[in-house]
């Protein structure tokens, strides 16, 4: 696990491990976790927390209204717009 | 490569779909958020504005700039179908501009849904992004996919409004070297339990509306809503190095969260 000459420590294999999992390979075949049982369960985990995370929040479409509020504040800004140049101009 | 649709679920069992009903309905405020310190990340460009101070005791959040395109490599192709809506609503076409909102809607509502965890104000963050996105939409040069482009707008809505709350947020920068009692530790705990099997999904929708907005922020982007590592760093400002050590750190805390409530919850 740690403190084997010419082996990786926790430590060091953890510093690597965001790289390691975002590069696709197949870390759960990393001699580190062959050997190392606590690194090998917090690699589950955080597995386990990527795949839950597929299934949260689901997406979901706002109400009409949020459509109705943005057209009826487009066409204040709009209303207003020539207002503030003419005022600007003046 | 981005994931297949979610499959569909009950909006009742929904924290964020719990915590706020309608426009009407009494609103109800994020969770505290907690710390964390920063890591120079090579590449950032976090406007100064809202850089982190004295004054606000380090709690900023950094907004991205809407303004300035986004160096993706998803950009839309100019023979595109929407890259036709998109130049019409440019040139002040209404109803291209409806169409757009009606193309982008859905996604941005839930990212600011799953960002405050509150429906009435999702609705706000969403009118608001949308309005942002027709005053700014002439500006916008194609350099980068639109989406992102207007992922990244809703993004600084979103993390303006929570600044504007005065919730105890980070920075993004912050997020990446958290303090040993803020952020995440190493694991060096006890193998034996485990999470497989053990975590539902309330839990960690529960957990995930804990996390400082930073992390919430990497986490929903990238294992929720599918982008990738170079997208999200073109969203947010930040190098992909820094999207990828943020989610890691934010995964650790989410642990962390999921494997102190085990053992009280399989006592109930």
């Amino acid at each position: 696990m740690t403190g084997v000459p010419g082996k990786l420590s926790c430590a060091d294999f953890q510093a690597h491990l965001p790289e390691l999992i975002a590069s696709g390979q197949d870390v759960a075949n990393h001699p580190h976790i062959q050997t190392c049982e606590l690194c090998r369960a917090l690699l589950a985990d955080l597995e386990t927390i990527a795949e839950a995370a597929r299934q949260l929040f689901p997406s979901v479409e706002p109400p009409d209204e949020v459509w109705q509020h943005i057209e009826s504040a487009i066409k204040s800004e709009a209303a207003t717009e020539p207002a503030h140049r003419s005022a600007k101009g003046a | 490569m981005r994931r297949s649709p979610l499959p569909p679920q009950d909006p009742a069992r929904h924290p964020a779909l719990r915590n706020g009903e309608s426009k009407s309905a009494k609103r109800v405020a994020v969770p505290p958020q907690d710390n964390g310190k920063a890591e120079p990340a090579k590449g950032d460009g976090i406007p100064p504005e809202v850089q982190t101070s004295p004054q606000n005791n380090g709690q900023a959040v950094a907004p991205v700039s809407a303004n300035r395109p986004v160096p993706s490599p998803g950009a839309a192709r100019p023979d595109s179908p929407e890259a036709d809506i998109l130049a019409r609503a440019q040139a002040g076409d209404h109803q291209a501009f409806a169409r757009l909102y009606s193309l982008h809607k859905r996604r941005i509502y839930s990212l600011c849904l799953r960002m405050v965890g509150n429906i009435a104000e999702a609705e706000d963050l969403t009118q608001e992004a949308f309005l942002q996105l027709h005053r700014k939409i002439v500006t916008f040069r194609g350099d980068s996919a639109f989406s992102t482009w207007l992922h990244r707008l809703a993004i600084n809505v979103v993390l303006m409004q929570l600044r504007k709350k005065g919730l105890s947020l980070i920075s993004l920068d912050e997020a990446m070297e958290p303090t040993p009692e803020e952020g995440p530790g190493r694991s060096f705990g006890a193998p034996d339990l485990t999470l497989a099997g053990a975590i539902d999904r309330l839990a960690l929708e529960r957990a995930v509306a804990d996390l400082p907005a930073g992390y919430r922020l990497i986490f929903i982007l990238h294992d929720v809503e599918g982008f990738e590592h170079n997208e999200i760093a073109a969203m947010l400002d930040c190098s992909i190095g820094n999207s990828k050590s943020q989610l890691h750190k934010a995964r650790l805390k989410l642990r962390d969260a999921l494997r102190t409530h085990l053992p009280q919850e399989a006592e109930l």
